[in-house]
């Protein structure tokens, strides 16, 4: 009998809403940080990471940043097992374009792909949303550099500079005060990453194993994606600890 | 019996196609046009199974127009073609096979003029000159012989009038008229048709 409701679609509210999506980005709101900065020779992907339990067997050495192909690479926000399928998903999108064009997917349609799917399953019979918000950064011919963010509703836009996750909203605007367009390297994105995430993250000091950074660039015609060791994020979060050291000092001398 | 000529140079890609729609022994167009435009700087010359060709050839085209118009921008004669293939094999192993012998001419501002040589087996190579069907056993000698990547669009012309002629006067088949285009950065030009006198 059960199945005569499990299986209708998704329906409006009488307010004109669909509950279940909305539940669904609601429960991102509480996942994980990720931010992605965009720079002129590359892009910034930082992800704040959950699971530290020590007893933890280190499986793989990036828990939240995937490789999607040699141009692209995302970050999830939401239920992990649904980030999975997704994932792989977009690991079949990319390699199905590269079969039939022989030539790597442009960034926009990967992203679009995956959010027709997204859409489908906010309307089927069935099913509910996937709880994932997405991150993507990649490299195409077209455009360069991009930056992508997509939610469970199947809604996707390019950014400069954007969050997903817990306590999103702060980093956006933080990233609105401090992004200087045309303006930013990989460096300064680096160190931008860093201070959006001490500040967006509540915890008293930032630590290299609860923050996870993979950066894109461009090397002789190809692009490079790389994940940050724990040594070179401590060494961010220790010159962003300077940098803060020495404005707190400079705003003690104005007041004095 | 039909013959598609394809001559690259620095930046532009000379096509040349005869005109004539023949059936076993009667010949019953002489003025037929067997390029057909995929894209603003793409071209796909036809030989084959009449039919076929077309059926194939507007397929392939609607379809490359269908991807610019969901996303804004053009396949690479390099994509392009490569999406034809694929389509091709799949057909080719399929229980309508088309049979059908292309040229594909383009040019792209990151790859340059590419000019590639597509049989009904759905194999393909990039090549810097190229031609189909019985004009290669009279041509490719000379193509061979005088063709440089350094050729001008002018010497380029003159060496496609040289393989024409060859043509004429050596071939049983009477194919009077090449149709002649250009791929060039500015897009895809008509040329005089090339109609050459038949030595006696």
């Amino acid at each position: 009998m059960s199945r005569r409701y499990d299986s209708r679609t998704t329906i409006f509210s009488p307010e004109g809403r669909l509950y279940q999506v909305e539940y669904a980005m609601e429960a991102i709101g509480h996942a994980g940080t990720c931010l992605g900065i965009l720079a002129n020779d590359g892009v910034v992907l930082a992800a704040e990471r959950r699971n530290i339990n020590k007893l933890l067997d280190e499986v793989a050495n990036s828990e939240k940043i995937y490789k999607l192909n040699n141009d692209l690479a995302c970050s999830v926000a939401g239920i992990t097992s649904d980030a999975n399928v997704l994932t792989n998903e977009l690991r079949l999108i990319a390699q199905r374009y590269l079969l039939q064009y022989q030539e790597p997917v442009p960034c926009e349609q990967l992203v679009a792909t995956l959010c027709d799917l997204k859409q489908a399953y906010t309307q089927f019979g069935g099913k509910r949303p996937f709880g994932v918000s997405i991150l993507y950064i990649g490299w195409d011919k077209h455009y360069g550099f991009q930056l992508y963010q997509s939610d469970p509703s199947g809604n996707y836009g390019g950014w400069k500079a954007t969050c997903i996750g817990n306590n999103s909203a702060n980093a956006v605007s933080l990233l609105k005060q401090e992004y200087k367009d045309g303006e930013m390297s990989i460096k300064d994105t680096l160190a931008l990453a860093v201070k959006v995430l001490s500040k967006t993250l509540d915890m008293t000091k930032l630590t290299s194993e609860k923050v996870e950074i993979a950066t894109l660039t461009r090397e002789d015609n190809q692009s490079k994606i790389q994940t940050l060791t724990s040594e070179e994020v401590e060494v961010l979060i220790k010159q962003h600890e300077e940098e803060e050291a020495k404005a707190e000092a400079e705003k003690k001398k104005e007041k004095s | 019996m039909e013959c598609l000529i394809g001559i690259t140079g620095k930046d532009y890609v000379l096509v040349a196609a005869d005109t004539t729609c023949a059936r076993s022994i009667v010949s019953m167009k002489q003025d037929e046009d067997k390029m057909f435009k995929l894209s603003d700087k793409l071209m796909m010359l036809v030989s084959g199974e009449s039919g076929d060709t077309m059926q194939f050839a507007e397929y392939i085209s609607k379809n490359i127009q269908l991807y610019k118009m969901r996303n804004g921008y053009e396949l690479s004669p390099h994509a392009a073609t490569n999406f034809t293939r694929r389509n091709l094999a799949l057909y080719l192993r399929s229980q309508t096979p088309y049979m059908v012998n292309m040229l594909i001419a383009g040019y792209d501002k990151n790859e340059g003029p590419a000019l590639y040589f597509m049989d009904y087996l759905a194999s393909v190579t990039k090549a810097p000159f190229a031609v189909h069907g019985y004009g290669s056993y009279f041509t490719l000698s000379i193509l061979d012989r005088f063709y440089r990547d350094d050729l001008t669009k002018e010497e380029a012309v003159k060496l496609l009038e040289r393989c024409i002629e060859e043509i004429k006067n050596r071939f049983i088949i009477n194919l009077p008229s090449f149709k002649v285009r250009v791929i060039d950065k500015d897009g895809i030009q008509d040329l005089p048709d090339i109609t050459p006198e038949r030595k006696s």
